[in-house]
């Protein structure tokens, strides 16, 4: 019996705007139903080139981020005890006012009493040039947290990385091999292409403590012990070279593998790459006669270059392939299966098997592609060898100490495969490949005007580079781009509260934050974090950290420590750029940036933070912000700055229609009419890659000119990936005395020894105290899909699927301890014990215990009732996470992050497991442990 | 006690892909944005913000950790077995093929808008009913008493019942989209089949067996969802493939290890001719 009436062609609404998503960091387009000018709908943008049509739970969850009771909506003035809660709503020229005299003051004294650190905010482009007018040093995003380790570990190693610069060729790849990847980066497109593989019959591994999401998919999975991705990976080398199946046309083709390596222990020059006259590689190159060889460039052409022998340098002394070192280390037994396999917890025979799994799929099932091209030195090939073996790689690898070595392992272990860029492997994502590493230094001094000489974060490539004083001491707050973390490409987010109120190296006037989550769950140790936030000096009764301003569109948990808080747009009522100088939402055939525009007005007294920042560096006169007679260069805001600023002529925020009329690209003045041509076509701009550059990109003329009228790439010369990274073993050589900057001495050995040019595995820097033997359990966290890099879970809808959090543990782990499923029990480390619930999981490597991460809320925050499950039962590991290592033999506490580029090592948390004399009895709660307490 | 009209040869339908669901809840995030504004929305959330966040949900995501039955028959064979007759596929007493070895399986749960649905002849107004054109199962608000014995009668969980609104709510099949002409004819799909990231559901006749849907089912050996129970699901699953794991491999001869051989395993290379 149909219904009465059943209206099925009723309009989705009565407007359609399209924008770009945030609820992650992903960057899909989205079309934004409006009805009544309300938002009705939201679907993916079936045109656009990051998702294709499809969205995931989070991007269809935005209509109740965007309606959230957790939004702020007016400025507030704290009016009570930091972390009370307690403010007055105020006007938000007197916000503004109040920021722009505490930033005025300081920029007077000295820019670097400004510590300004921002979230996964994308905005990064703007940020970050703005502190650099600012004239601060103190400037860092997400990254260092998050996956500096994937970023800096592949910039210096090949120009590229995962994630936002690559990606596994999904249309040719027969072989992937995830490492360490949950639901993650990056969200979308992973899951188009795994759908496509899966499709197309490829192998999917899944290398990962835990098996879900993607590994519960994949063909194989295998559960490793966290921390040993980078032994794992020496052993497939191991094996590779050993059955010598190994791409060595490719290695002298486009790595150093060939370039001689001068060996002349205790010299200024030992381990850097021998060169001629002219500052170019050398490498030793067969002739015609038997067993004689000759010195020339490496860049030569035609020529048969040699990757194993010594060879007599002009000087008389020895050189030795880098590739010759390379193999010397990984055939040496310390990376035979038989000695990885029970610290991986990964078979012997397993592990002979996939590492010939990898050569077959990459040698056995390679093929050519019918694409002429012409290469970086002009010749012209019919075909592409293709490589159809790719590989992924994410946090999992990243957030260990020993991740940035793990992850020039993974790379070095591709580029013995010839799987770099080929057909079928991962692929570069335009504007990649960039040199190794990019030109682009650090900041370091400031100009007559105020602002710094360079952008705040960038590329160390010498320790000349270093933001250190005379005496070798850390410059930075974070202790960036000190002895301490000298390749610290992202900063040390982590570090910035206890050092500022530590005064460790020195003390700031303000913290300002943006979308930076650093009372919660964006700092390790959370319950002292918490308490240094509000500290105060013992002799002048004043806060430790001065001021705090944070901007955030809801009501995090670090609203509550801030003075001030200047409350952001949702992000469907601003304006936003995806800028090619920012993080890129290319994929490897097109090049690509996007915009948001405003879909809806706010209905609260919020401004977007972009606007906020651009009117706070207007009040300070900061350069590029007025104009020569003073007066406002943006009046219109971000909007405006997005399309007129010009960070080099020609060069702005977005490339797409630049030129005055719109028909440029890469470079052109300003056109007013960009922001209409982005709106036009659905937000977003692409430049296809030409057929003859899609693969090779790194040494291939067809793309590489096309690049160049674009701007990517300042030249049309190959580019020469680092087997041997000769940038690490220049800070090596100054730990061994040479140079005139050096380590102070606590620091040489470290140095040293964490700073060689050819990738190795070391253990967790915690492991060898004597606490770690107490703490038998690995303890990692993932992201649900349906939360992952989601700006908050209070969204109405997801936590309906997800209000709290368990921990899971293998069934055998469980027994042992007598737990039983459901239980309630104790997760101890040195600094605290948590009480959560236990659930048994097989899929669970028994060495790990593991939890969804970010759901676990403060109570109080994010306008959850008192008693919502996220607070009462859900919890955070960071709680059990020291920020600092164990006491070294100085005296000494490092962060706790990778000892090269000062990645947080969340993930090598150990922890035991107690059992509750109460099991059935809910409730988390969390005890500080005796240990390890504030010093 | 609502009759059913004559079997339509028209029988829309949802295949969902077992081997490449990842598990996401993309599909019933989409599901409940539109259906909450739609035709047949909203669908209430009670305690929004509390300690006992829930609502009503047409679509919902389950994830399961599965023992494999080693040698014995497995889920998957039998699935396979059926492949001459789409519609009539068996796996008894397990909505799940049961794979060879453990597997995590997503799994996500609608109305399968059954031939012969019991939640439509339980109900005792005609606000339950099915299309005679094209077989969708829909409940009439304005008919519906709230009495919930449609969800006692349907096996599979799919009928979610608004105490807010005091009626059933269900899957749709979101009619209000796929016939809906004021929508782009690429867009008059489902909300969750659209949605997908990984593409892993479709939608389609399954009346036809020319049609897409109807040839992966053939393909794949798709099957339906507890058919024993005689009411005769319209919407297919498509079982997990078999993993290429180590069980399913031959076995490998190894290559000589190198350090068997008199020469230092780096000489090996030192004759090899490289062109650059």
């Amino acid at each position: 019996m149909p219904h009465a009436s059943l209206a099925l062609n009723t309009p989705t609404g009565d407007e359609v705007k399209t924008t770009t998503c945030y609820m992650c960091a992903c960057r899909c387009g989205i079309r934004v139903h409006l009805k009544d000018g309300r938002v009705r709908y939201i679907d993916g943008n079936p045109q656009h080139p990051v998702n294709r049509g499809v969205i995931c739970a989070k991007g269809s969850a935005g209509i109740k981020q965007h309606y959230s009771p957790a939004r702020l909506g007016k400025p507030l003035l704290r009016v009570g005890e930091r972390g009370s809660g307690e403010f007055r709503e105020i006007e938000w020229e007197e916000a503004l006012s109040l920021a722009a005299k505490w930033l005025g003051d300081i920029r007077k004294r000295n820019p670097d009493e400004l510590a300004f650190f921002t979230g996964r905010d994308q905005s990064q482009a703007l940020t970050g040039w703005w502190a650099q007018q600012f004239g601060t040093i103190n400037y860092a995003a997400h990254g260092g947290f998050c996956s500096v380790n994937m970023a800096a570990a592949g910039m210096y190693t090949f120009g590229g990385s995962f994630w936002e610069f690559g990606e596994p060729d999904w249309e040719l790849t027969r072989y992937l091999m995830l490492w360490g990847v949950a639901e993650d980066h990056d969200s979308n497109p992973i899951k188009l292409g795994l759908g496509k593989l899966k499709g197309r019959g490829a192998k999917i591994v899944a290398i990962n403590p835990v098996r879900t999401g993607y590994g519960a998919i994949a063909d194989e999975w295998v559960p490793i012990n966290p921390g040993t991705d980078g032994l794992l990976a020496g052993a497939f080398i191991h094996e590779l070279l050993r059955m010598d199946r190994i791409d060595l046309d490719y290695l002298v083709r486009y790595t150093n593998a060939h370039h001689l390596v001068i060996r002349d222990a205790g010299a200024a020059d030992d381990g850097l790459i021998a060169r001629d006259a002219d500052g170019d590689a050398l490498c030793a190159a067969r002739t015609s006669g038997a067993g004689v060889h000759r010195l020339v460039k490496a860049k030569a052409i035609d020529i048969e270059p040699l990757v194993v022998g010594e060879y007599r340098l002009a000087d008389g002394r020895i050189g030795v392939p880098a590739f010759h070192l390379l193999a010397e280390r990984f055939l040496s037994n310390e990376y035979s299966p038989e000695a990885v396999s029970e610290r991986c917890g990964v078979g012997v025979e397993t592990i002979r098997r996939l590492a010939q799994e990898l050569a077959e799929a990459a040698f056995d099932q390679a093929f050519e592609l019918a694409q002429p091209w012409t290469d970086a030195f002009g010749r012209r090939h019919e075909t592409m060898q293709a490589r159809p073996l790719a590989m992924h790689a994410m946090r999992g690898i990243s957030a260990h100490a020993n991740g940035f070595h793990t992850c020039r392992t993974l790379h070095i272990l591709q580029m013995l495969l010839g799987a770099i860029d080929a057909p079928g492997s991962f692929r570069y994502q335009p504007p990649y490949p960039k040199s190794s590493p990019p030109p682009n230094r650090p900041g370091k001094s400031r100009k007559d005007n105020g602002a710094l000489d360079g952008g705040p974060l960038g590329y160390v490539q010498s320790p000349d580079d270093l933001l250190v004083d005379a005496a070798g001491a850390p410059r930075r707050l974070d202790k960036a781009y000190s002895w301490e973390f000298p390749l610290a490409a992202h900063g040390l987010m982590h570090s910035v509260i206890r050092n500022a109120w530590a005064g460790d190296p020195c003390r700031i006037d303000t913290l300002l934050m943006f979308m930076a989550n650093m009372g919660w769950n964006s700092s390790m140790n959370v319950g002292e974090t918490q308490r240094m936030l509000c500290d105060r000096d013992a002799a002048t009764g004043e806060y430790r950290i001065p001021h705090i301003i944070y901007a955030d569109a809801y009501a995090s948990e670090t609203v509550a420590f801030a003075d001030l808080v200047l409350p952001d747009t949702t992000y469907l009522e601003r304006h936003d750029c995806i800028s090619m100088l920012d993080r890129p939402i290319s994929d490897a055939d097109c090049a690509a940036d996007a915009i948001r525009q405003p879909v809806v007005a706010p209905d609260r007294d919020v401004r977007p933070f972009q606007d906020v920042l651009i009117d706070i560096g207007t009040r300070l006169g900061l350069p590029g912000l007025v104009n020569t007679d003073g007066s406002p260069r943006y009046p219109r805001g971000f909007a405006q700055y997005m399309v007129e600023h010009e960070r080099a002529p020609g060069v702005g925020m977005l490339a797409g229609w630049r030129g005055s009329d719109g028909s440029k690209q890469g470079f052109g003045e300003p056109n007013p009419g960009q922001m209409a041509r982005y709106i036009e076509h659905g937000c977003v701009w692409e430049a296809k890659v030409p057929d003859a550059g899609r693969y090779y990109k790194m040494a291939n003329r067809d793309y590489l000119e096309w690049a160049k009228t674009l701007g990517f790439v300042g030249s049309t010369d190959a580019m020469v990936m680092q087997l041997y990274c000769e940038t690490l073993q220049r800070f090596r050589l100054a730990a061994q005395g040479h140079g005139k900057t050096q380590p102070p001495e606590r620091e040489r050995a470290r140095v040293a020894r964490y700073f060689d040019p050819l990738p190795f595995w070391f253990a967790s820097l915690q492991e060898t105290s004597e606490e770690h033997r107490t703490y038998p359990l690995s303890a990692i966290t993932q992201r649900p899909m349906f939360m992952y890099h989601s700006w908050g879970s209070q969204n109405a809808w997801l936590r309906q699927i997800a209000a709290r959090n368990v921990l899971y543990l293998h069934p055998r782990i469980a027994s042992r301890h007598g737990i039983a499923d459901e239980d309630w029990i104790w997760v101890v480390s040195p600094l605290a014990r948590i009480r959560v619930q236990a659930k048994l999981h097989s899929a669970t490597a028994p060495g790990t215990v593991w939890t969804w991460n970010a759901i676990g809320k403060r109570k109080g925050a994010w306008k959850l009732s008192g008693d919502a499950p996220e607070s009462r039962d859900g919890f955070l590991l960071n709680h059990l996470i020291s920020e600092l290592l164990p006491t070294t033999d100085h005296a000494h506490r490092y962060a706790n992050a990778d000892p090269v580029t000062g990645q947080a090592a969340w993930f090598d948390l150990r922890v035991r497991i107690e059992s509750d004399p109460e099991p059935r009895v809910p409730g988390h709660r969390i005890e500080p442990g005796t240990k390890d307490a504030v010093q | 006690m609502t009759s059913l009209p004559a079997p339509s040869t028209r029988k829309l339908g949802l295949v969902i892909d077992l081997d490449i669901c990842v598990g996401c809840h993309a599909c019933a995030v989409a599901c409940k944005e539109w259906n909450d504004g739609g035709a047949f929305g909203p669908l209430p959330d009670a305690d929004p913000y509390g300690a006992e966040p829930h609502g009503v949900w047409f679509n919902r995501v389950h994830t399961y950790e599965i023992s494999g039955i080693g040698n014995r028959e497995s889920g998957i064979e039998k699935a396979g077995a059926a492949r001459k007759s789409p519609c009539a596929s068996s796996i008894p007493h397990s909505p799940l093929p049961i794979p060879a070895a453990t597997q995590s399986v997503h799994f996500p749960r609608s109305c399968l808008h059954c031939e012969t649905p019991a939640c439509v002849t339980v109900c005792p107004t005609g606000a339950s009913y099915k299309r005679a054109e094209d077989g969708i199962v829909l409940v009439d608000e304005d008919k519906c008493i709230g009495c919930q014995l449609c969800a006692w009668a349907c096996p599979y969980g799919a009928r979610e019942f608004s105490a807010k609104r005091g009626v059933m709510q269900k899957c749709t099949l979101c009619v209000d989209r796929i016939y809906n002409e004021t929508l782009e004819p690429h867009d008059r799909q489902p909300a969750c089949v659209k949605a997908c990231p990984t593409r892993a559901r479709h939608f389609g006749d399954l009346g036809d067996e020319n049609s897409d849907v109807s040839k992966l089912v053939a393909e794949r050996g798709g099957y339906a969802l507890m058919p024993e129970l005689g009411y005769q699901p319209v919407n297919r699953y498509l079982p997990p493939r078999p993993r290429r794991d180590a069980s399913q491999l031959k076995p490998t001869i190894h290559p000589e290890p190198s350090d068997e051989t008199p020469m230092p395993p780096l000489l090996r290379w030192i004759d090899r001719v490289l062109s650059r």
